[in-house]
């Protein structure tokens, strides 16, 4: 069953009440967050009916706004989904290494899940810390200065969680 | 050592929290503007001050704020812009990570002048932690007066609310932004109605920048004549740096605009010069959208000047051999950087973020991308790099939002200067894929001070 827990859903009505009347669909990414987070990292096509349901929207609504965004997954992803920036700032820093170091750890190449369900790499664009680069974005973490020993230590940890 | 003032306080130890900001004299600005002044006189404060934006086009906030429609009966918004996607920026973070509450004060202020009741700060949706920490900050303002009814006894009613995003650069452009914010796809709107007219839910929405809205803060603290006096010409106050790529001491930097561009290269207060005592060989000072330069235009301009970290100085010389302040993404590279591999990348980037809308925009970026993947890996052709020039022209000035132009100037500019290099790659397919060109008569003809 998809169904927010009653804590969720005073949080949706708590998001709702942010907007002006009747303009619940403001509500539409940061809910789909939400349900991203609840259901598994993902947005499977009746998790999305479900939000629309839920805000009172079409559910084409919804598919077309979570097409539309890089952080909404349309397809199952590891538990720890590895997205490591690989713009020109982070490029002039390694960052090249770092996704062929993770690729041969792994035995995966970008976009790919270890068969185990762990670990997905996904190459993605500048994500605001140019400076502290290679850098990757862990959940809602950000891990910087990156080396094959931060990676090393990054994946091990993770394994152990 | 620059003047300071946003991120003079941001290393006391505490000052995330209420308690530590308002004794180092945090919300005095607030106290200051509903105590004493309309908000007409905020808006004049603020022109008087000489204040450009912020976030990448300059554009005088004074100005953009005094726009604004006031139909009456219609609410009206603030919308903070905490985007940040392009490429070389990571400055708002910085802000809103270690002075929360600066960004909050700054928000009541410019609400209080706006006339915004409900003002949400559009936050890049990646920056999660960041936004945990912003609304910390306005759960604790609230608590302690600063937010919702009659504020201070003022009779001013203000809610700050945070909005996270999705992952989408677009979304930094301001009609896509309001777009986002009600919940749709990020596609740019076809302007007029401009938002100061018809934005969020068709009601007068002013959209500005994070380090727009901080400044508020000192400006009317210290008066708008008072903040005109530092900087430089139209150039006034103290801008947000972020430094990144090949230099010793990457970060976030204040600096009052006053200084030259060597300067904050080279001397240990900012980037530290360059690692291993490696040359300079090109640079991108406003973020990912503006022209790179070689060494020997980035430091004097074609007319021989000193070439200096300000508005006008940088745009010295137009596109042909200047470049632009842009957001303040200062991206340096080293004698052993690929113009071309990076160039591809920043194409790339582009592709990625392109929403689509523009037949220009959508093919363009990809071919552009496409064709420069070939030329870095060994695969071009000499026509192509005639090709690239021409897709990028046609790009520009032809789409609705100015993604097609922020795409097609890295391209330009990167074959304006360094064409030698893109042709070395088509004539030595093999070389170029086992070392780089390195640096050619462009070289920094300076003495480079070896610094580690
Ligand atoms: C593609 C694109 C991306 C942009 N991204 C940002 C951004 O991340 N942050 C920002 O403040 N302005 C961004 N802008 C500029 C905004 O459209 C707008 O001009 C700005 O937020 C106005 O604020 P300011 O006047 O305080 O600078 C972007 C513009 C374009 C065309
Ligand atoms: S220029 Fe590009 S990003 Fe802007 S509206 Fe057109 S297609 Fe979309
Ligand atoms: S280029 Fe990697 S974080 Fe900006």
């Amino acid at each position: 069953m998809i169904q927010f827990s009653e804590e969720k859903l005073n949080k949706v009505k708590e998001i709702v009440a942010r907007y002006p009347e009747g303009k619940q669909k403001s509500a539409l990414i940061p809910v789909l967050h939400i349900a991203q987070d609840t259901f598994g990292g993902w947005l499977d096509a009746p998790v999305m009916d479900y939000v629309a349901g839920l805000l009172q929207l079409e559910p084409i609504e919804v598919y077309e706004v979570a097409t539309f965004y890089s952080m909404f997954n349309l397809k199952p992803v590891g538990k720890f989904l590895l997205e490591v920036c690989q713009t020109g700032p982070c490029m002039l820093n390694g960052s090249d290494d770092i996704i062929a170091y993770i690729t041969e750890k792994l035995g995966i190449k970008p976009g790919e899940t270890t068969p185990d369900g762990l670990f997905t790499l996904k190459p993605t664009e500048c994500l605001g810390a140019c400076g502290y680069a290679p850098m990757m974005q862990l959940g809602k973490t950000y891990r910087e200065h990156l080396t094959r020993e931060k990676v090393d230590q990054i994946i091990a940890e993770a394994k152990q969680q | 050592m620059g003047r300071k003032l946003l991120l003079e306080k941001a290393h006391v130890e505490g000052i995330r929290y209420y308690d530590t900001y308002r004794r180092e004299g945090g919300y005095r600005s607030v106290e200051k503007a509903l105590n004493t002044m309309s908000p007409e006189q905020v808006v004049d404060e603020v022109k008087k001050s000489g204040l450009r934006g912020r976030g990448g086009a300059g554009f005088p906030t004074g100005m953009k704020w005094s726009f604004i429609a006031k139909p009456e009966g219609i609410p009206r918004h603030l919308v903070c812009n905490a985007d940040e996607s392009e490429p070389g920026t990571f400055k708002d973070r910085y802000l809103m990570e270690f002075i929360p509450h600066l960004l909050i004060e700054g928000l009541i202020v410019s609400s209080y002048a706006l006339g915004s009741a409900s003002t949400y700060i559009y936050i890049r949706g990646e920056y999660a932690w960041v936004a945990d920490i912003l609304e910390q900050a306005i759960a604790e303002a609230k608590q302690n007066g600063w937010l919702g009814k009659n504020i201070q006894g003022s009779g001013f009613d203000c809610e700050i609310y945070v909005h996270r995003g999705a992952g989408a650069y677009i979304c930094g452009e301001e009609t896509a932004l309001i777009e986002s914010l009600e919940g749709k796809r990020g596609n740019p709107r076809i302007k007029p109605p401009f938002p100061a007219v018809k934005g969020a839910w068709d009601r007068p929405t002013v959209v500005n920048n994070v380090e727009s809205l901080a400044a508020v803060v000192p400006i009317i603290n210290m008066g708008g004549e008072e903040y005109v006096k530092i900087g430089m010409g139209k150039s006034t106050g103290t801008k947000l740096i972020s430094a990144c790529g090949n230099i010793n001491k990457p970060g976030v930097y204040e600096i009052d605009m006053t200084i030259s561009v060597e300067e904050f290269i080279y001397s240990d207060e900012y980037c530290g010069g360059i690692p291993n005592g490696k040359r300079l060989k090109a640079c991108i000072p406003g973020g990912s959208s503006v022209p790179i330069l070689p060494a020997n235009l980035l430091l004097k301009t074609a007319k021989g000047d000193t070439r200096m970290m300000n508005y006008e100085s940088l745009s010295d010389g137009g596109f042909a051999t200047g470049t632009m302040m842009g957001s303040g993404g200062f991206i340096v590279l080293d004698e052993d950087q690929c113009v071309v591999r990076h160039t591809m990348t920043l194409a790339r980037f582009y592709q990625h973020e392109s929403c689509g809308q523009c037949s220009p925009c959508r093919e363009g970026t990809g071919w552009m991308h496409r064709i420069l993947r070939n030329i870095e890996t060994g695969k071009g052709k000499s026509s192509d790099i005639d090709l690239l020039w021409d897709i990028q022209r046609k790009i520009e000035g032809n789409t609705i939002c100015p993604l097609g132009d922020a795409a097609a100037w890295p391209v330009a500019a990167a074959i304006r200067h360094f064409r030698d290099e893109f042709q070395w790659h088509v004539d030595h397919p093999e070389e170029s894929q086992t070392r780089n060109y390195g640096l050619a008569h462009y070289a920094d003809p300076l003495q480079v001070p070896v610094t580690a």
